[in-house]
C-alpha cells in the first residue's frame, strides 16, 4: 500500500531524476507535447470562394486559402492532423463535371489524413465514388457502415491509428442512416449500424485494446436535432459514450463558433465540433500532453 | 526500502510514463477562411485549368433577380421554392402531356432540395446549378385521392416549406391539423386519380415521402431538375418569386 501511495504522489521530476542517476538514458526528459487537430466538414465541392457578389458568404472560402493556412499552422507545429467529416461531394458545378475527381486530388494536396463518408458521397453512386478513390492519398474510416458486399469493400476501414511525436492518436468513423436519404440504387448493399452501440465499442478498442492517447470520432451523423431530440447525433453520442475526447461532426451544417463541451456516460468532458460547410472556417483543437502526469479529476483545462 | 525495491519502482514508473501521455490542456477555436489568406499558388494553379472549363460554360447571364431569396424566408411557403415549383409544373407539363395526354394537377418538391439562396443581380447557369446540384429528374406520379390526402397529413407534420405549386391549396388550422385541401380549387376526391410531379429522389421515399409507394403508375420525363431552372430561367427577363397563401397555417 505504501509503495501505492508513493507512486501516485511522486512526480515525473523525482521518477526522472532518479531514472537519470540509474544510467537508463534511452528515455528523454519529460515535456509537454502539443498535437493539433485541423478538421473540415461539408465542404459539398466548394472550391473557389465565393464571389464579391454572393448573398451570403462574399469573398469566404477557398481551397488555396485553406492550403496556406494549413501549411503555416504545420510549419508552426509539424504534429498536425487535417481530417474531414464528410459531404466532400456535390454542390458546385466542378462535382458535375469531374465527379469528385479534383476534390480528392485537392484534398491530397492538402494533405489530408482521414476522411468520413458522408450521404453525399454516394451521389454518383457507390460505383462513381469507388471510381474517385484512386485520387485520394489519404484514408476513409467509417465504422458503422458495413461494405463487405461493395466494392467499396477494404477502401474503408473502421478506424485508423497514427502516432505523432509518441502520441497514439485513434480515429474513428460514423455515417448517417442511408434509408430514407439516399437512394438505395446509390448506397446499394452498404449495411448501415447504430452509431452508438459502434461508437462504445470502438472507443473500447482504441482506448483498451490499443492503448491511444487521444480518441477521435469523425461522424457525419449531424450535431443535433432540435425537433427528434432522441434522433441519434453527436450530442447524444457524447453523452451516452466514454474515452472520445473529441467528436467531429458534419451533416447539419451546423456553425458552431468554438467547440461545444458535453458531459460523457462517466461525467467527463468530451468536444464536440462542427464548422457549418462549404469550406468557409477551419476548425483547429490543439492538445497538449504531459507524459505520465495524472490530471486533475476534472479532467484537462479546456480552453474554448 | 532496499536499492532493488528502489530500483524496480523506477521501472515501474518509467514504463507507467512512457505508456501514458495524459491530456493536460485542450484549446479550441475556429479559423475563417477569407480574403485575408492568400491562396496557395501550387493548389491555384492546379485548379485553373478545371475553373476555365468549368467557367466556360457556366457564366451566361440567363435571367435577373431583383432580390436575394432563401429557403428561409417562409414558414410554409417561401419565394424561392414557388418559383421552383412553379417551374416544374410549366416546365414539365408540355413533356408530361405530350407523353402521356394528361395534365400534371401539381408539383410537390423537398425544402431541402433548395441547396442555395437566390442573389439579388444576374442569374446565370451557375445559379442553377447552385439551387440544384443534385442529378435528380421530374418524374409524374399517379397518385389516389386517399394517397394525396396522406401527402397532406405529412406536410402538415413535417412543418416546413417543402415546396408545392400554385395549383394546390393547403391551410393547416392553428395546431397544424389540415382544415382544407384543394386542387385547381376543388376539393380532394377520394376516387380520382392525381398526376403529381416530383422528383425522383423523394419518389423513392426521400425525406420520409412513403405516399408516392401506394401509386397508379410512375412517369419518368428524363427531365432534370436543374435543367428546368436553366430551361425556365432564359425565358423569364426578371425572376419575380413571391410567397404567397398556397401552403399556410391559421393564426387562430
Amino acid at each position: 500500500m505504501k509503495r501505492r501511495q508513493f507512486i501516485q504522489k511522486s512526480t515525473a521530476a523525482t521518477v526522472l531524476a532518479s531514472v537519470g542517476g540509474l544510467g537508463l538514458q534511452s528515455f528523454s526528459a519529460p515535456r509537454t507535447k502539443k498535437i493539433t487537430i485541423l478538421h473540415t466538414n461539408d465542404v459539398h465541392s466548394h472550391i473557389d470562394p465565393f464571389g464579391p457578389e454572393d448573398g451570403r458568404n462574399a469573398n469566404k472560402g477557398g481551397v488555396a486559402r485553406r492550403a496556406t493556412l494549413v501549411e503555416s499552422i504545420r510549419m508552426e507545429n509539424p504534429n498536425t492532423l487535417l481530417l474531414d467529416a464528410g459531404d466532400i461531394f456535390q454542390g458546385t458545378p466542378y462535382f458535375n463535371y469531374y465527379g469528385g475527381e479534383l476534390e480528392f486530388k485537392l484534398m491530397s494536396m492538402l494533405k489530408y489524413d482521414v476522411a468520413t463518408i458522408g450521404n453525399h458521397d454516394f451521389d454518383n453512386g457507390i460505383d462513381g465514388l469507388y471510381a474517385q478513390i484512386p485520387h485520394a492519398d489519404f484514408e476513409f474510416v467509417s465504422a458503422n457502415y458495413d461494405f463487405s458486399n461493395t466494392v467499396m469493400d477494404t477502401h474503408v476501414k473502421p478506424y485508423k491509428i497514427i502516432v505523432k511525436d509518441g502520441i497514439k492518436i485513434g480515429i474513428f468513423g460514423l455515417g448517417i442512416e442511408l434509408d430514407g436519404l439516399v437512394n438505395k440504387d446509390m448506397y446499394k448493399e452498404t449495411v448501415y449500424h447504430n452509431p452508438i452501440e459502434i461508437a462504445q465499442d470502438m472507443s473500447r478498442i482504441l482506448k483498451e485494446e490499443q492503448s491511444c492517447d487521444l480518441v477521435i470520432c469523425l461522424s457525419h451523423i449531424g450535431y443535433q436535432y432540435k425537433n427528434n431530440p432522441d434522433k441519434v447525433s453527436d450530442i447524444t453520442l457524447a453523452r451516452a459514450t466514454k474515452d472520445i475526447d473529441l467528436i467531429i461532426g458534419g451533416h447539419t451544417h451546423t456553425f458552431l463558433p468554438k467547440p461545444t463541451i458535453e458531459t460523457n456516460s462517466i461525467g467527463k468532458n468530451v468536444l464536440v465540433n462542427q464548422v457549418g460547410c462549404f469550406g468557409l472556417y477551419l476548425g483547429k483543437i490543439d492538445f497538449y500532453f504531459e507524459p505520465g502526469k495524472k490530471v486533475t479529476a476534472e479532467g484537462a483545462s479546456i480552453i474554448v | 526500502m532496499t536499492s532493488k525495491h528502489i530500483l524496480k519502482l523506477c521501472l515501474l514508473l518509467l514504463i507507467f510514463s512512457c505508456a501514458s501521455s495524459n491530456i493536460s490542456k485542450i484549446e479550441g477555436k475556429r479559423i475563417d477562411i477569407d480574403d485575408s489568406l492568400s491562396a496557395n499558388k501550387a493548389v491555384e494553379d492546379f485548379i485553373t485549368p478545371y475553373r476555365l472549363h468549368v467557367n466556360k460554360d457556366m457564366d451566361s447571364i440567363i435571367s435577373y433577380a431583383p432580390e436575394t431569396y432563401t429557403k428561409s424566408d417562409g414558414e410554409f411557403n417561401t419565394a424561392i421554392g414557388n418559383l421552383m415549383a412553379d417551374a416544374v409544373y410549366s416546365e414539365g407539363n408540355p413533356v408530361f402531356m405530350q407523353q402521356s395526354k394528361k395534365n400534371i394537377d401539381f408539383v410537390l418538391l423537398n425544402h431541402g432540395g433548395i441547396r442555395s439562396i437566390l442573389s439579388k443581380g444576374n442569374v446565370t447557369t451557375r445559379t442553377a446549378y447552385g439551387i440544384m446540384p443534385f442529378e435528380n429528374s421530374v418524374v409524374v406520379v399517379a397518385l389516389k385521392g386517399e394517397q394525396i390526402n396522406e401527402m397532406m397529413v405529412y406536410l402538415s407534420k413535417a412543418k416546413r416549406a417543402h415546396p408545392v405549386s400554385h395549383q394546390l391549396q393547403l391551410t393547416l388550422d392553428k395546431n397544424s391539423e389540415v382544415r382544407s385541401t384543394t386542387v385547381n380549387g376543388k376539393p380532394i376526391d377520394i376516387n380520382r386519380t392525381y398526376y403529381v410531379a416530383t422528383n425522383d429522389y423523394l419518389y423513392n421515399g426521400g425525406d420520409g415521402m412513403d405516399f408516392f409507394q401506394t401509386n397508379e403508375g410512375l412517369y419518368v420525363l428524363n427531365y432534370k431538375i436543374r435543367n428546368v431552372l436553366i430551361d425556365n430561367f432564359k425565358k423569364t427577363d426578371t425572376l419575380n418569386p413571391k410567397q404567397d397563401q398556397r401552403f399556410i397555417k391559421l393564426k387562430d
